[in-house]
């Protein structure tokens, strides 16, 4: 795709939100699920390394445990692209991803259990 | 980017994951056809959310670099029905709307990924709408139940034809709700984590 697609009016809004991602739509790790949890790992950013408000808007709310679907909301961007500034913050360790429950991605029978109490008492 | 280095604020969420902080998070699906009430029913059980998604732009999505049919912002920016219930003991239960257009259904793979199950939600004048859906849970072996969202003056129907007409397994739980009451939709989801306790309990022996 040339560059000059990206400048075309025709375009419209759909682009915009991927400039924040410089257009990058790809992904170097794609095991994201909206429950993941993701959390900052507070160490420092690399000298070589320049963070644009969004990537730092991430990192600040992920200073406590948030799941992916929590940030991207919280943020106010696109999933797709919220997913991408994860992805660059991951590559530079940065942030890091926390299964969603103790045992992984699946609920198991504790959770399970817990989640049946706790709708009960609703 | 200078605070992050001067931030030590940042290095607190390790020490509270020692004395137990983490959230645990789960998901249930609401699945069903458009205009089905997927929307109530999240809204009327679950702290409502705004959560945007774009994944036409994906790489996952075919013909990105045709936009003949991405003209309207309604086909670019999605607004997902997404619902967050906090409960006791760091505990989150999640609620997403799956989008019932086509088009989007390559998002589902993704958010069946992990989930407690499904809820279809079926309408009885309709029922054919929640076909898809249920093929779609059937095939992927995702736990899913069929709630009969019963809207006024709807023509009551006998679960029992609703169950032959819709060719539901004998396992395959099916309710009568009315997804605007919150207590309704309450019981839905009890149901949907006994249906899915149970399994795991047949599974294991």
């Amino acid at each position: 795709m040339s560059d000059d697609r990206w400048l075309d009016e025709d375009a419209g809004p759909i682009f915009r939100p991927y400039t924040v991602t410089r257009g990058r739509t790809r992904l170097r790790d794609d095991s994201l699920n909206l429950i993941s949890l993701l959390e900052a790992t507070g160490l420092p950013v690399p000298r070589r390394t320049r963070l644009d408000p969004e990537h730092r808007r991430v990192l600040a709310v992920c200073a406590e445990p948030i799941t992916f679907a929590d940030l991207s909301s919280e943020i106010d961007l696109p999933v797709g692209v919220v997913r991408v500034i994860v992805d660059d913050l991951r590559e530079e360790n940065l942030l890091r991803v926390l299964r969603p429950t103790p045992t992984g991605d699946v609920p198991d029978e504790l959770v399970l259990r817990k989640l049946l109490h706790g709708l009960r008492a609703l | 980017m200078d605070y992050a280095h001067s931030d030590t604020a940042v290095h607190e969420p390790a020490a509270r994951r020692r004395g137990g902080g983490q959230p645990i998070a789960a998901k249930i699906l609401v699945a069903g056809g458009f205009g089905v009430g997927k929307t109530t029913m999240v809204g009327s059980i679950s702290e409502i959310r705004p959560l945007r998604t774009e994944e036409l732009l994906s790489d996952r999505s075919a013909g990105v670099d045709d936009t003949t049919g991405v003209s309207g912002k309604t086909s670019t920016t999605v607004a997902m029905d997404f619902g967050r219930i906090t409960m006791g003991d760091g505990l989150i239960l999640y609620l997403f709307g799956t989008p019932g257009q086509q088009r989007f259904w390559f998002m589902w793979d993704e958010l069946a990924l992990g989930a407690v199950g499904a809820v279809v939600l079926a309408d009885v004048r309709r029922l054919a709408d929640s076909f898809a859906a249920i093929d779609y849970f059937e095939d992927r072996g995702t736990p899913f139940m069929v709630a009969v969202n019963c809207f006024d003056g709807a023509e009551r129907k006998d679960p029992a034809d609703v169950r032959i007409a819709l060719d539901l397994d004998a396992d395959v739980p099916l309710v009568m709700c009315d997804v605007r009451s919150r207590d309704s939709a309450k019981e839905v989801l009890i149901s949907m984590v006994e249906h899915v306790l149970a399994r795991t309990a047949a599974a294991r022996r």
